[in-house]
């Protein structure tokens, strides 16, 4: 009797404690002294731990980036991989302060989930991969076949409206653990595989022999991939998302990790505001002067972080695609920094 | 103040504060929850049941597509969940009593092998036994394209087992009359017979009557023309075999490693049961010239029986429970279904707030009901 009165008491506390960590999260991550992030569960690419144990892919880049921003220092980020059901709890949770974690925006999720999204940092779009054997060349020839996919609704439902479309009908088999769906995949329980197309390049990579399988050429959506941080938090919105345009008017502007010392002495107004030469632009979002300078000298530009992770000459072996400057046709276009 | 010293007083007193302060926490809690969700924008409530799903779900127990709404797709996800605990909660049960029996063989290569399913089962984990399982059935089984044709239109392919259709064209609703009819005669002739067995001690043919009143209906129903089948036959497409009846390796896997768990325990149940049972039982029953086997159907079960209900109940709940490891192998249950919902609406609280309390409804339902047999059941001491 007395230890049931007990513990319903504890518990009373606990539900009185729990109350929202509405603090400024600049605040909390200076006074933490180290940038919480939200990443994938080992995707190659994306985020995967090397074999040193250091977390890299494009996404952990992003999460770099912005620790650079905020404390000069690439290393004080720690990785929590999230579960893609979860995702969106550990931001609103405050568990993470950024989640960079190949997340679509979309209408509903930051319309009803109490999420801000930072600007896209990866254009993408849902595709088929099947395996050559198969001898087939276009989605629309997949009716009836079985498509495994991971649970979630902008893989199911653009799966559903397409074949619905279509007139078509298929077989869906969710998988909850990415694992469990490659190897159901690659075991021939499903002729095709459906999945962002960076995620398919990802898992292609992973194959026994990339070369059996194809991605077909049909993008069944748009999924514009972006970091997202929890809403009314203005002044860290801010910080995510000129940490991302950062790496991308580094790109335009020809900075490299390797040449951004020498960039130093450019004539260029605009580079040197972004290096923190001329005009103190760093305070006014309570970073260093110097933010610019040291993403870039720490991280690279958009371009470099792209080929390490993913481009031609890693086993995901992506090109480009939309995903380059807008000046030579792709949809990258950083505000001026000024 | 001397009412406090009175003792049933205090008893209701304290009583009362206590159901009190539980109430006052969990309204707490209650009003936390949904002020710091009001403050952080996310959507609450559970309007979002009627919208549309527009997600399909491969399996379905009840009529399902995806134009319907989201509360229809959860209720597919239970409907999933009970199938597929029902069935190896039976299957399970069917082998756990055998190989509880063979436990007590007298042949030392039985006793011994039925040992080592009991001791293999029950100390790994289930959800390594269904990684296992769905493996196999991936990887021993070809693919569809080579599928096994087993008999004239029944194929076995790692997509899994695909059978003819039944569909009725007439007579279905019938049928399903006929066939609660036959039952129900067949229970209360078979009772009849026990009881005139009993009084009389003469033999009678109860059995078989009671077989007839089981099948008669159904065969004159058929035999007179009441009911028109088609079979819907399986043909292989491009990639899939389509129509007739799919049964899925998720299923298969599932149902195989939920059985094969249950069977483990209820064979550990049946044998300590049967151990139980005073060794004076068995000599009484030789010496009335039963053999050994008439022995255990006739005496030693039936008495068995009583003490292993309760543990059962516990058995019976643990598979239910275990069911949602379905996830793991992609057999769209309650939580498959859930998760799709929550990662689509973002409703994270609601979706598993239905779900906690679908299985805690039906656990419910599943101890009552054991507990109602288990006083039928047990014996009636004075």
């Amino acid at each position: 009797m007395k230890k049931s009165v007990l513990t319903v008491a504890g518990v009373a506390a606990l539900g009185a404690m729990a109350v929202s960590a509405g603090a400024a999260t600049l605040d909390t991550v200076k006074g933490r002294g180290k940038l919480i992030c939200g990443v994938s569960l080992a995707t190659p690419g994306f985020a995967a731990p090397d074999d040193k144990g250091r977390m890299t892919g494009f996404d952990a880049d992003i999460c770099r980036s912005i620790a650079v921003a905020v404390f000069g220092d690439g290393d004080k980020v720690d990785f929590v991989p999230t579960n893609i059901n979860t995702r969106f709890q550990a931001v609103q949770s405050g568990e993470v302060d950024v989640l960079s974690r190949q997340t679509t925006l979309t209408y509903t999720r930051e319309a009803s989930l109490g999420l801000d999204f930072g600007p896209t940092v990866f254009y993408d779009g849902q595709g088929l991969m099947v395996a050559k054997s198969l001898g087939v060349a276009s989605a629309k020839e997949l009716q009836d076949a079985a498509i495994c996919t991971l649970p979630g609704t902008t893989t199911a439902q653009n799966l559903s409206d397409f074949f619905r479309t279509l007139g078509a009908k298929f077989e869906l088999v969710v998988f909850e653990s990415p694992d469990e769906n490659r190897a159901a995949f690659f075991g021939g329980r499903c002729q095709a595989i459906s999945s962002d197309r960076s995620d398919l390049a990802s898992i292609r990579a992973v194959a026994n022999n990339p070369d059996d399988y194809i991605l077909l050429p049909e993008t069944i959506s748009k999924e514009p991939l972006a970091p997202a941080v929890r809403q009314n938090d203005s002044a860290w919105r801010d910080i995510v998302s000129w940490s991302v345009w950062m790496l991308m008017a580094a790109e335009e502007k020809g900075i490299t990790q390797a040449n951004v010392d020498e960039k130093l002495k450019s004539e260029d107004p605009e580079i040197q505001r972004m290096l923190g030469v001329t005009d103190e632009l760093g305070p006014m979002l309570g970073l260093d002067k110097k933010w610019g300078y040291n993403i870039i000298k720490s991280v690279g530009n958009y371009g470099e972080v792209f080929e390490r992770n993913m481009g031609q000459g890693t086993r995901l072996g992506m090109t480009r695609g939309p995903n380059t400057q807008w000046n030579a046709g792709g949809l990258l276009y950083a505000p001026p920094i000024r | 103040m001397t009412l406090f010293y009175d003792k049933r007083f205090r008893a209701w007193f304290y009583q009362f504060c206590a159901v009190g302060i539980v109430l006052i926490a969990g309204w707490l809690m209650f009003a936390t929850v949904s002020d710091n969700l009001a403050k952080q924008n996310i959507a609450t409530g559970f309007g979002y049941l009627d919208r549309q799903a527009g997600f399909i779900i491969s399996e379905t127990t009840i009529p399902y597509q995806e134009t319907d709404t989201i509360g229809r797709a959860l209720l597919v996800g239970i409907a999933n969940t009970v199938k597929v605990s029902l069935l190896a909660a039976i299957l399970g049960t069917i082998i756990g009593l055998l190989v509880g029996i063979g436990r007590m063989s007298r042949n030392p290569l039985l006793q011994r092998l039925m040992l080592s399913y009991v001791e293999a089962l029950r100390n790994v984990p289930l959800l390594l036994y269904l990684f296992l399982w769905y493996a196999i059935l991936l990887v021993a089984l070809p693919p569809v394209k080579e599928a096994l044709e087993l008999a004239p239109h029944v194929y076995l392919s790692n997509s899994g087992l695909v059978l003819p259709s039944l569909t009725f064209e007439k007579g279905a609703v019938f049928l399903r009359w006929a066939v609660i009819l036959g039952i129900i005669a067949a229970f209360f002739i078979r009772r009849t017979a026990l009881h005139r067995r009993v009084e009389t001690g003469q033999p009678n043919h109860g059995g078989l009557v009671a077989f007839f009143a089981l099948v008669g209906p159904v065969l004159a129903l058929v035999l007179l023309g009441g009911v028109a089948i088609t079979w819907e036959v399986p043909e292989a497409g491009r990639f899939r075999i389509t129509g007739g009846l799919h049964i899925r390796p998720e299923f298969v896997a599932l149902l195989v490693g939920l059985s094969l768990s249950v069977s483990a325990s209820v064979a550990e149940i049946v044998r300590a049961g049967i151990q139980a049972i005073n060794k004076g039982q068995w000599e009484a029953a030789a010496a009335l010239g039963l053999q050994r086997g008439r022995v255990m159907r006739l005496v030693i079960l039936p008495q068995a029986l009583r003490l292993m209900v309760p543990p059962l109940t516990n058995i019976y709940l643990t598979v239910f429970k275990n069911s949602s490891l379905a996830i793991a192998i992609g057999y769209p249950d309650l939580v498959m279904v859930s998760n799709t919902v929550m990662n689509q609406t973002g409703q994270a609280i609601e979706t598993i707030a239905i779900f906690m309390a679908v299985y805690l409804g039906l656990s419910v339902a599943i101890s009552l009901f054991m507990n109602w047999y288990n006083g039928r059941v047990a014996l009636t001491e004075r």
